[in-house]
This record gives C-alpha cells, structure tokens and sequence, in this order.
C-alpha cells in the first residue's frame, strides 16, 4: 500500500478558497505544541499572539502601521512572482529607498525648506528602489544570471551601504555617537492620520496600491500578459508577449513599491535613519504574497494577519518571555503550511496498491 | 613569509564551509532539484552544531548534531518539494526563513558563551617545515574532510554506476523514471546529501572558525555556496576553485581592513557579495552557447503510473 500523488483532472477551487485557512490552522495547531515545549501554557500564548492586539486601540493602530510596508512590498512581489520572476531581494530594495529618500532629508534639515520635502523624499525612495531592482533584472534579461542569488547578494550590500551611511557621513553629530541620522524635520515627516496616534498617511498609500493592483491584473492587457507568461510560458511566446520586458518591468515595479515602503517606514514611524530600520519586512512580504494567493485583496488580508503576529510576538514576549523569534519560526512554518495545502489545488492523494510483479518489470 | 602562510591558513580556513555546502548542493542538484534553503541548513547545523559540543564538550559530536539538523532541514524540504511536488524556489524560500527562526530559538540559550575549537593537526617535523607545513599538515579536521568529500563526490558522479544514474535523474526525469530508476527516491537521497553536507559546513563554523555562536552567523554564506555550484558549471574540479577564490575574497576584505586602506570597512565587506554578483553576471555570460545546468532541475516531478 502506497499514499502518492495524483493530478487533478482540473484544478479545485474549494480547496483554492480554503487552503489559507486550512494552513493557517494548521500553524496554530503547530505552534501550540511548540509553546508547550517552551513550557508556555499554548492557550494563554495564542490568546497574547492573536487575540490580546486586537483588543486595544493603540494595538490596532500599530497592527496596520506593521502591514503597511508588508502589504506594499508584497503586491510588487506578486507581479514578479506571477510573471514567473523571482525577486528575493525587496529587503535590499526597501533599505536602498529608505537611503535615497533620508538623503533629502538630511540635506534640507535645519533649512526652511517647504512642503515639497516629503513628496520628493517619496518619488526618490521608489525611483532608488526600482533602480536598485533592475540590476538583478537586467543581469537576467542580457546575461541570463539567476535573479535570485544577484538579488539577493544585493540585501547584504545595501544594509552594508546603509550601515556606512549613518556611522560615517550622515550620523548626528549630537547623537551621543549612536548610528543614527538626527530626528527628520516635521516636513520631512509623513503625517499622522489620527493627531497623538500612529496610523499615518502611508496606510492610505498601500491601500491604493492593493487597488493599483487589482485593477492592473484583473482589467488591463498588461495584466493579463503578466500572468500568461507566468503560467503558461509557451503560449504567451505564441502569443507574441515580450517575457524579458515583463521581467523588467515586474521587477521595477516591486522595486519602486519596496523602496517606497522603505522611505515610508524610515519617514513614518521610525522617524529618522538606523540600522536595523526592518524587521525583515522585505522577507515576511515573500510570505505575505504566498498568504494572499498572489492575489491583491488576499494580499491586504495576508499583510495584516502577518503584522498581528509581529505586534502579537512582541506582546507575548513581554508577558509571557516567550522569545522574539518565535514569531520568525511562526512564519516560516505558515509559509510551509501555505505551500503544502496549495499543491492539493492540483493534486490529490490516493492510495494504491500496487501489483508488485507489474511495478517491478521485467528487472 | 609568516605573513603569506597566514594569509593562506586563513583563506583555506574561510573557503572551508563554502566548499562543503557547495559540494551537497552540487550533487542535489545534479539529481534535478534546486534547494535554496542552504543558509536555513547552515545556520541550523551552526545551532545545533555549537549546542552539542558545548553540552557535551565533543567537537565530534557538535559536528554530528550539525549534521543531522541540516538532514532534517533538508527531509522538510523533500516531503515538500518531492512528496508534495511544491516549487522548490518557494519551498527553498520557506526553508530559510525557517531555519533562521528555529536556529535563533535553539541558539538563544547559548549566546555568550565559548568552546574550546576544534585541534589542529600536528606532525612534528612535518607540521614545523617553513611555509607549507602548517598549511598542508597543521589544518583542523574539517579542511581535510572537506577536501576528501569533494573527491569522494567527484568518483562518485563520473565514475560509478550509482553516480550515473543521479545525473540521469538530473537531466532528463521521464527517461530515467521510464528505465525503472526510483526517480523521486534517488533525489530524496541527493537532498538529504546535500542537507548533511550544508548541516557540517554550519556547524564549522561555530566549532572550528570562532569559537561561539551568535544568530545569523552564516551572514549569507549559503547562498554564497549556491552562487558556487553555478560558478562551477556543476563541475566538482571548478567547485574547488571556486570556493577557494571566494575564501580569498573573504580574507583579502579582512587584511585590507587591518592594513588601515582608506576605503570604510563597510565596502570591504560587500565585496564578497558584489563579487558573487560580478561573477555570477561574468559567467552567465560566457556560457550563452547552451547551459550546462542540469536539464531537468527545479522542474516538478509527479510520476504517473
């Protein structure tokens, strides 16, 4: 008797709908036993993980801070990967723009510089990001160099240039020698939604960029294109689609929307530049598409069910001591979950019993 | 001269875990499957690997935990990827943000404290001779494992039966499946491989390289050993070159860093990384006449009976 795997005759789409839901269960299951393990009561950590945030306003408030840049990163990261193009480097590409905006910033502060400050800190952060996404792009496209180790490798070299950036030429000179840039001008700074709150203009941002997207991809020839050459490489040759100017092109995008979350964190809630401005946003968004099927409003749902677990680690690490990193094995083991009840959209199981002569041939 | 012998000590020191991640990457993906999770199985053998020996004070079986940690890593990835027949590029993905949490969960308890690395080899008189006797008789055991496995690998692929039929696995599923070959059983032998391999060089590092752990001490050098298997066209002999050239890459930033060169020690140490960028973009570009990537790797295979 043998469990193997068999191809659907068509694709399923009960399982389509469930198989987040199923994955995140299943998670929740999982981790239960690891809280156990830890010697944690599970139910008194769930309840701090996904239950204690959503109870309080100040909570809520910064669940939405934290799924801004995933959300924003994510729709780009979901271009890319339906067009078959695999950027892993948004992190890189968040940190760059963050660069590129705070550049604005720190020249101009002190100066009575306008209004213009904050816009043009913003259209430099995604300009950057998008440049600093088409080199792996462009070594795909004309050298035919695997986009995921160049971008990749690229992470490392931005959080180094970041790093060089506010130890050297940019740090505050009264900031005590701690690396960091001195606090931005109030122009240099996204304003807030709520006065004394902490939702700031950038959520509005990424809820326009979630309906961008969904009008991109589910109304424009574009679209279209994107997701043919993705899923059916063959037929969009035929087709006459360009698939090297879609990687191109997917890869700016999500570059430009990564760095423009990046310069939206560093100018929001952050406040000025440091290292250690992302918890690994650029990463948890790569989880963040998988979570909302590459789909613009899964996305939006996805981005903000991964910042309850950022927002719900921090929690139960102060009251539980339940340590930080639980919240990154969490994740990853969503991700794995995620992929696992994805492949049964295609495949079932079955079990058989095979006629030994008949499997063992002639040998 | 003493100067030169430690600048090459500590390139073959540097070199070591790149070539041994390199060398199971290489045979997993001569068998057809592309595995990203390198780093998430570097640095859970670093945990594991430093947890071990600091709980029984054994390099040995440091190194045997950091061992079976990057082959359990590796068997998630299988039942994923091959039970499964989910994209490897995703799964290798998931694998890596898992190991970093899992390894930073397991670590945690062991941050601060020191173990005794892992013993040099001496030979008297042999170890004593000028210049090259500590590089080729006075490394730690691991240089010369590492050196021993990427051989053993070597006659394994090109010269036995076995090997051949890996390869075949690699380059064409179909056919292979279609001759009897256990297609799907021969590449879950090949991850594991390449697990234990990724398992050992992580676990190097805490046990031989410095003497502690601290979380995310790979700092890249999985995908660095992925970069490599591409470097090497698949080719054990180029594998050692390349790993070495790397390691060179790695010291040169630390001694220019020493030697006081103007340039700010931030840009030093991306070199490695633009480097594998620069050469990734170099030999990609070489090899447009036809690839020499296995036929058959990454793709999804779901044999129907």
């Amino acid at each position: 008797m043998q469990l193997v795997l068999e191809k659907r005759a068509e694709r399923s789409n009960t399982i389509a709908l469930a198989s987040p839901l199923i994955a995140i269960g299943l998670t929740i299951a999982t981790m239960s036993i690891l809280f156990a393990v830890l010697g944690k009561n599970p139910l008194l950590a769930l309840h701090a993980y996904f239950i204690a945030p959503l109870t309080d306003g100040y909570s809520l408030q910064e669940i939405a801070v934290k799924a801004t840049p995933l959300v924003m990163i994510a729709i780009g990261l979901s271009l890319c990967y339906l067009a078959n193009a695999w950027n892993i480097g948004a992190e890189g590409q968040f940190l760059i723009g963050a660069v590129a905006g705070s550049w604005i910033a720190v020249k101009t502060q002190g100066t009575d510089a306008g209004a213009w400050v904050l816009p043009v800190m913003l259209l430099l952060g995604a300009i950057a990001g998008a440049l600093y996404a088409l080199i792996p792009a462009i070594c795909k496209v004309k050298f035919g160099a695997s986009e995921i180790l160049t971008s990749l490798m690229l992470v490392y070299v931005a959080d180094l240039f970041l790093d060089y950036l506010v130890r050297g030429p940019w740090r505050d000179p009264h900031g005590f020698n701690f690396p960091t840039t001195a606090e931005f001008d109030p122009v240099a700074t996204v304003p807030l939604l709520i006065e004394g709150g902490r939702l700031h203009l950038g959520s509005i941002i990424a809820l326009l960029v979630v309906a961008a997207a969904a009008v991109l991809l589910g109304r424009t020839i574009k679209g279209f294109e994107i997701r043919v050459v993705g899923a059916a490489p063959r037929a969009a040759r035929f087709g006459g689609f360009n698939a090297n100017q879609l990687i191109i092109l997917t890869f700016a995008v999500s570059g430009a929307l990564a760095g423009l979350a990046g310069i939206i964190e560093v100018a929001g809630p952050v406040g000025h530049l440091q290292p250690g401005i992302s918890p690994g946003y650029g990463f948890t968004a790569i989880i963040v598409a998988f979570l909302g099927r590459l789909n613009p409003i899964g996305i939006l749902i996805a981005g903000l069910f991964l910042a309850l677990t950022f927002i719900g680690g921090e929690q139960a690490q102060i009251a539980m001591k339940i340590p930080l990193d639980v919240t990154k094995v969490f994740q990853g083991i969503l991700l794995f979950y995620v992929l696992a009840c994805d492949s049964l959209i295609l495949y079932r199981f079955r079990l058989v019993f095979p006629n030994r002569q008949v499997a063992r041939g002639t040998g | 001269m003493e100067l030169v012998e430690a600048i090459i000590l500590s390139v073959l020191a540097a070199s070591t875990p790149l070539l041994i991640a390199a060398t199971g990457e290489l045979v997993t993906e001569r068998s057809g499957v592309l595995n990203l999770g390198v780093e998430g199985m570097m640095i859970m053998g670093a945990a594991c690997g430093f947890a071990g020996a600091w709980l029984t004070g054994s390099i040995i079986i440091g190194a045997i935990c950091g061992i079976i940690a990057g082959t359990l890593m590796s068997l998630v990835f299988a039942l994923m990827a091959l039970g499964l027949a989910v994209n490897q590029v995703a799964t290798g993905l998931a694998l890596t943000i898992l190991g970093i949490g899992l390894s930073g969960l397991i670590g945690a308890g062991f941050v601060g404290e020191r173990i005794t690395p892992a013993p040099h080899l001496y030979i008297p008189l042999l170890t004593d001779i000028p210049l090259i006797g500590r590089v080729l008789f006075g490394e730690d055991a691991f240089v010369y494992l590492s050196i021993a496995l990427i051989v053993g690998v070597w006659r394994f692929l090109y010269r036995t039966r076995a090997g051949l039929i890996l390869r075949a696995c690699g380059d064409n599923h179909v056919s292979a499946h279609a001759l009897g070959y256990p297609v799907l059983r021969i590449r879950t032998l090949a991850v594991m491989f390449g697990g234990a391999c990724a398992g050992l060089a992580g676990a190097y590092l805490p046990l031989a390289y410095t003497p502690f752990f601290i979380p995310g001490m790979t700092a890249g050098r999985g995908w660095i050993a992925l970069a490599l298997v591409v470097f090497s066209s698949w080719r054990p002999g180029r594998l050692v070159v390349g790993a070495y050239l790397f390691g060179a890459v790695t010291i040169l930033q630390l001694h220019a860093q020493g030697w006081g060169i103007g340039i700010p020690s931030q840009f030093m140490s991306a070199l490695p990384y633009l480097a594998t960028v620069i050469v990734l973009v170099l030999l990609s570009r070489a090899r447009t006449g036809g690839s020499t990537a296995p036929a058959a790797l990454g793709t999804v295979f779901v044999p129907d009976r």
